[in-house]
């Protein structure tokens, strides 16, 4: 008896009517249960935090939780920022100048994480490995970082990632 | 007129259940107790709160209750809601203090609150209120107006319920004779006198006043999400209203032929 | 029943090798049904959706949820605050456990009027009765985990019921409880077992569904379908009467979910339980109440727990309690007030179960657990015998067919009492 309905050979209005407005109803039902599980409110409220950089000796870095991942912010010396500024962009692997990577020269703020596969590199404290190009050294599988953090050495493919960040006065940083 | 049909649906459907159900859940309000029934702005369906008044209630709360009554489950983030600008929050939440840590020493430390941090509470936990309240515990009000029966007026009703007792009430020290209270015997002192708080602009100072601006900042307090939950509803009923009568007459159009034999 | 010629090649060609299309076909297409269903027999597809309603958000609740005294009121306040549209997920589940209930207490009342449980659906009924048991048990588990104060002293009380059993009660409870009082791992089994029980809900259901679909649906009549003239084909007849049905329900559902998302609740249930203070009243949710007023009616800790459990065991031998051979309440004068008595009966001790256990309440909750019992026990198995059913009529289709014509004697009998 279906076939009555169907061989009268059109689909009456009606009744395209209820399927689209059924399928309307349950995309907008969907859109909720989906996006439930996006980052909440209150996790959204510490994706930007906010630094103050004046307590860091020139030479000394410090380490912050940012979106639940190690952000390094080193105050560098004359000489770091030296060194990181002679190097030649053709010897790079991941070619990028070391004022692209800062705001203010004396401070380099990064994503701990190297590039290859999320290890935090060490070089933070004194005492720490720097490597071969006294930033950070990688003790996973051996990734060299300069004092700009770029990739000078080892298996990671580009440069420590510099998060968004902006100076929102002469010693505090936001970063995100 | 949609307000009115509405209002009557809504109304049928749950006069159904509850009649289904055989009781009303929230019966019994404030047991003993004479409660006011206010005119809210964020009754029926249509509801919604007026800022000006969420803020001129956050103020009585900052200046009256917070000494001891919490509100745990607010962040200050949670303020743009009553329509303050993030510069202004960023200033609300710098005035307390909250305890972070541990830092590299290993010690605990204060710094001053940020947006994401919540209202600190005034007791470290509830046997340090109650040990300076007599014995007597000022509960939380983030929850406030949905933990007690009929909660915004029960509240509005406790807050101007303060008299003076009747001719051979005792009231017993550290005590205070209220209107609303189950018991009329309450331990809390009489928060609200009116004419004590400078509100801005020249906001109505007598004690029906602030005692509404307060319950309308509680009644956000523990429904943040009320008017989009409301908002969202109308268009839902809307949708389905009309989806109601569209599947009927799909219904009544295939069924035409098993009818007409 | 032919294998249905399918013209996609896709389809062809799985059919042929697992045959779920086919499946399909004959289950929820051409699956013959009775041309006379009520509106009352939309409550078995809209169990199907509240049941599928709460799994998907009690699976999302789930990811958002501590089960931990030390933060599951307020993993439960952060879904309401923070969790994006976390406060409608938690209201449909909220609110959803309460028209689950109400749907299946109709559902309920429909079979016990048209005499859905007798032969040949014995067990059909039997298996829906162990679906009420354990939603039951889903739904007082799934109080306990927002841990307010009514969760706290609801679970309390409820376990403590278990210590009515002689000798070994108590043991039972710590067993329960997993320690000396309602604490941190009853809250972490109850948290698991909750997640568990609605697929078993699930798996009964679908046994359920295998036996509906042996003999196919009960209808007003009550009589049995004598030939394809008395049948129709589920779809498109009752999928698209389904589908009104659902939006009905779902109107009146959405209408408790965002207007009046606690009126259902207790406000207790928003102060974080507190085991050191009972509230002044504590009552169950609203679908437990019935059961509650027997408990507290028999003035004996053992007798009150068999009593409510009773209510529900003898449910399960209904079949054999009420022998009358007519099914339909329609043709049964005398069954049919009393069924109307049966059912003021239970909402009267859903009412009582609400009410303080004093004074004239205990009275009136005795004398409805009586009658509730009295009914089946008594009642029931004496109308089996002595009622004077009315003549029924000789096929579906002649009271539908027949209702524009002027002779036919068994529309006129069939319509007389709708």
């Amino acid at each position: 008896m279906s076939d009555t309905v169907e061989n009268q050979g059109r689909r009456d209005f009606i009744v395209v009517a209820t399927n689209t407005m059924l399928a309307v109803g349950a995309a907008a039902v969907a859109y909720p249960f989906i996006n439930q599980m996006n980052p909440a409110a209150d996790t959204l409220a510490l994706s930007s935090i906010e630094v103050d950089v004046s307590g860091i000796e020139e030479g000394q870095a410090i380490t912050v939780k940012w979106r639940g991942k190690p952000v390094f912010i080193r105050h560098r010396t004359a000489a770091e920022i030296e060194l990181a500024g002679q190097v030649n962009l053709d010897d790079l692997r991941d070619p990028e100048g070391d004022m692209d990577r800062v705001e203010k020269p004396e401070y380099l703020v990064i994503q701990g994480i190297c590039t290859h596969l999320g290890c935090v590199p060490l070089g933070q404290k004194i005492g720490e490995v720097k490597g071969d190009y006294n930033g950070w050294f990688c003790p996973c599988h051996g990734s060299h970082y300069d004092t700009s953090g770029r990739i000078r050495k080892g298996p990671a493919p580009t440069n420590l990632e510099v998060p968004p960040y902006a100076f929102l006065s002469d010693n505090v940083i936001k970063i995100g | 007129m949609f307000k009115r049909v509405s209002q009557i649906i809504c109304a049928g459907g749950i006069a159904v259940l509850a009649s289904m159900g055989g009781m009303a859940p929230a019966m019994a309000a404030g047991a003993g107790g004479d409660i006011v029934e206010h005119d809210w702005t964020f009754d029926g369906p249509f509801g919604f709160f007026d800022k000006a008044s969420l803020q001129r209630g956050f103020q009585v709360y900052r200046e009256v209750c917070a000494s001891c009554h919490g509100l745990e489950y607010i962040a200050f983030r949670n303020f743009s809601d009553l329509g303050y600008s993030e510069a202004e929050i960023k200033a609300i939440a710098a005035e307390y203090d909250v305890t972070d840590g541990p830092n590299e020493e290993g010690e605990m430390f204060t710094r001053a609150a940020i947006p994401a941090d919540r209202v600190p509470s005034p007791y470290a936990n509830e046997n340090a209120a109650r040990a300076f309240n007599g014995g007597a515990y000022p509960p939380d009000l983030s929850l406030i107006t949905k933990a007690r029966p009929n909660g915004a007026n029960y509240l509005y009703s406790l807050l101007v319920g303060y008299k003076d007792a009747p001719q051979g009430k005792e009231v017993p020290d550290g005590m205070y004779y209220n209107t609303a209270y189950s018991g009329n015997l309450i331990a809390m002192p009489q928060p609200l006198y009116g004419d004590d708080i400078e509100l801005a602009g020249d906001g109505d100072t007598s004690i029906e006043a602030l005692a509404e601006d307060l319950v309308a900042f509680l009644a956000w307090a523990a429904e943040p999400e009320m008017e989009s939950r409301k908002r969202t509803g109308i268009a839902v009923m809307l949708f389905l209203f009309v989806m109601c009568f569209v599947s009927y007459g799909s219904m009544r159009y295939i069924w035409a032929d098993i009818k007409k034999k | 029943m032919s294998s249905p010629e399918f013209k996609n090649p896709v389809v062809k060609w799985i059919d042929h090798r697992l045959p779920v299309f086919s499946f399909m076909h004959h289950e929820l297409h051409e699956y013959p049904t009775p041309r006379n269903l009520s509106y009352l027999w939309n409550l078995g597809s809209l169990a199907g959706l509240a049941l599928v309603t709460m799994i998907v958000t009690g699976i999302i609740l789930a990811m958002h949820y501590t089960p931990h005294v030390d933060h599951a009121f307020e993993s439960v306040e952060r879904i309401m605050r923070d969790v994006n549209h976390g406060w409608l997920i938690r209201y449909i589940h909220m609110n959803g456990a309460s028209f689950f209930f109400i749907v299946v207490y109709i559902h309920i009342f429909r079979g016990l009027y048209y005499g859905s449980y007798k032969a040949p659906r014995e067990l059909l009924w039997i298996l829906g009765v162990l679906i009420l048991l354990l939603m039951m048990a889903t739904a007082f588990m799934g109080y306990v985990l927002p841990w307010g104060q009514m969760s706290f002293w609801g679970a309390t009380v409820i376990t403590n019921l278990f210590s009515a059993i002689p000798w070994v009660g108590d043991s039972i409870v710590v067993w329960l409880w997993g320690g000396f009082s309602v604490d941190n791992p009853t809250l972490s089994r109850f948290f698991a077992l909750h997640y568990l029980m609605p697929f078993m809900i699930v798996g009964v259901v679908i046994l359920h569904i295998i036996a509906l679909h042996r003999f196919g649906s009960n209808n007003p009549l009550g009589i049995d379908v004598s030939g394809k003239q008395d049948t129709i084909p589920f779809h498109p007849y009752y999928t698209s009467k389904d589908l009104f049905g659902a939006m009905v329900f779902l109107t009146i559902f959405a209408s408790a979910i965002f207007f009046y998302p606690n009126f259902l609740g207790h406000p207790d249930n928003y102060i974080p339980a507190n085991p050191l203070q009972t509230p002044a009243h504590i009552v169950p949710e609203w679908y437990f109440l019935p059961f509650y007023a027997i408990l507290r009616a028999i003035p004996d800790k053992l007798g009150g727990v068999l009593f409510m459990f009773g209510a529900i065991a003898v449910l399960f031998i209904l079949p054999w309690l009420d022998r009358s051979p007519v099914r339909s309440g329609r043709f049964r004068p005398l069954f049919k007030l009393f069924f109307w008595v049966l059912l003021a009966d239970c909402v009267l001790l859903g009412y009582l179960g609400g009410k303080p256990a004093e004074g004239i309440y205990v009275t009136l909750s005795r004398l409805a657990t009586a009658y509730y019992f009295i009914h089946f026990l008594v009642i029931l198995p004496l109308l089996s015998v002595v009622e004077k059913t009315r003549p029924l009529p000789q096929s579906i289709s002649m009271p539908v067919t027949g209702a524009g014509m002027s002779a036919a004697p068994a529309a006129k009998r069939g319509k007389a009492d709708v």
